[in-house]
């Protein structure tokens, strides 16, 4: 940890990305949890989260990335599953 | 040779606004520094300043306007006053904690309610622990001088920090003086270029402003802030040494009036200084040492400096232009209280507060406290502490 001596002047910050080194996925109080049998790969699920927290890989949706996932649900309530099936539900994060 | 002009304390920061020539000024107009904008909007409109105007919809407004502008990489300087500075409050700390050189003018103006647009410091004084250097002046000249000096002591590289310039409110915002502006040449050399820090539209480096900063790092920053403040007394006395080799103007951290011999003195900010340096002139030809201290740089608080030059005396009058509804004593009071409280003698210390809400100080003010200091230097007693003066009782 930097010392008083050592800190930028005003805390600007001078390493671009360097958001991606504060895991704000401590913060979560409810996780999201993929059904991948119910996923239509309509990346809603992308479009709504306002963390980067969906990966996807060739248009294709893949696991939660949960070093950033703040557990705020949005993808949950958009997802549209398959046949009345959510793809995407929330539980308790210590479940 | 400069030459001798007549000018309203308004007119005088317009001018040093021009000089410097702002990149951006993000302002609202109020009551009694207006004058600073709409001149200094007539100079960028007559191609005097090359200046991008922000005409915001609030003080906050434009606050933020200029905190956006210094971090984007410009030199920025802007102007308010009272409900002004007031609703600006909670950007000045933005301002100052991340490190951004603005200037502004402040025509010291009393607070509502009850409403009132006349001269008083209270604004100042609620401004007074947000993180900026305060810089008071007497009259119009030193009004000028000051916001010169201004954008050096904010934009200097070991310091980086806004500052405020203080001139009473229509005593000295509006009332033509006799003043000596610096010609315009030497003036904006004396300025000089401005150097960013850090900008925003680097964008070859790029940075962010204004992270969450928690527990773990906040107090690194705040120590870090205090640190910078303990610099700016002594960038402050270099920049007016370096003034006075021009103007022939000396400042310091403090005016110090016939206080070297004094018994007692009067320690008594801007405009009020004025009147009272006459009245200390009158009773040292009676053969009383009286003497006055006047503060300019307010904020940092110069504490060993203002202890060491009053020490000596006997009894002191403190006058504060505000009051502190803390049921304590004046801003003012309790700074020159801290600063004698560590030196080995101190003089019994009085507080008067005078001309609330632009309430005329009169001479007979400052001839009362000071028969009042002349007696408590005799026998040691004070019938009160604290006192409104020029009030009906």
């Amino acid at each position: 940890m930097k010392t008083w001596k050592e800190v930028n002047p005003g805390a600007v910050v001078t390493e671009p990305g360097s958001a991606r080194k504060f895991k704000t996925g401590s913060w979560r109080a409810n996780k999201p949890k993929w059904i991948e049998e119910n996923c239509i790969h309509c990346l809603l699920c992308w479009v709504y989260c306002p963390d980067m927290s969906i990966k996807v890989k060739d248009g294709k949706r893949e696991a939660f990335d949960y070093d950033f996932c703040k557990g705020c649900g949005l993808c949950a309530l958009e997802c549209p599953g398959k046949k009345g099936q959510k793809a995407i539900v929330m539980e308790q994060e210590d479940k | 040779m400069a030459k001798k002009v007549a000018s309203t304390g308004n007119e005088a920061v317009a001018n040093a606004m021009r000089i410097a020539n702002p990149d951006v000024c993000g302002a609202y107009p109020i009551t009694p520094a207006t004058e600073i904008m709409q001149r200094f909007t007539s100079f960028v409109s007559n191609g005097k300043a090359k200046t991008e105007m922000v005409l915001a919809e609030s003080e906050h407004s434009a606050m933020s306007a200029c905190i956006g502008a210094a971090a984007a990489g410009g030199r920025v300087a802007t102007a308010t006053a009272s409900q002004g500075l007031a609703l600006m409050w909670e950007m000045l700390f933005i301002a100052s904690g991340l490190r951004l050189p603005i200037v502004m003018g402040v025509a010291n103006r009393a607070l509502a309610a009850p409403l009132n647009i006349h001269g008083d410091h209270s604004d100042g004084m609620g401004a007074r622990d947000c993180g900026w250097i305060h810089l008071y002046s007497e009259n119009a000249q030193e009004a000028f001088d000051n916001m010169l000096m201004a954008f050096r002591i904010a934009e200097h590289m070991d310091i980086r920090l806004p500052v405020m310039v203080g001139l009473d409110g229509f005593i000295t915002s509006h009332s033509i003086e006799t003043m000596e502006y610096l010609d315009d040449e030497t003036a904006a050399k004396f300025v000089g270029e401005y150097k960013a820090m850090k900008p925003l539209l680097d964008i070859k480096n790029p940075v962010s402003y204004g992270p969450l900063i928690l527990t773990d790092m906040y107090m690194e920053y705040r120590k870090a802030h205090d640190e910078v403040m303990k610099k700016v007394p002594g960038v402050v006395l270099e920049i007016a040494a370096e003034y006075e080799k021009l103007t022939g103007r000396k400042y310091g951290l403090f005016e110090t009036y016939r206080l070297e011999d004094a018994e007692i003195a009067v320690v008594v900010m801007s405009s009020a200084a004025g009147t009272t340096k006459d009245v200390v002139d009158a009773y040292r030809d009676k053969g009383v040492k009286v003497g006055l201290l006047k503060p300019r740089l307010f904020r940092p608080c110069p504490y060993e400096q203002l202890g060491a030059a009053l020490k000596h005396c006997k009894a002191v009058a403190v006058m504060d232009r505000a009051d502190c509804f803390g049921g304590s004593y004046g801003p003012l009071f309790q700074d020159i209280a801290s600063a004698l409280y560590t030196q080995p003698t101190k003089p019994v210390m009085i507080n008067k507060i005078y001309g609330l809400g632009g309430r005329d100080y009169m001479p007979d003010q400052a001839e009362k406290t000071i028969d009042e200091l002349i007696q408590i230097a005799k026998d040691g007693k004070v019938k009160s502490v604290k006192e409104y003066i020029g009030v009906r009782e």
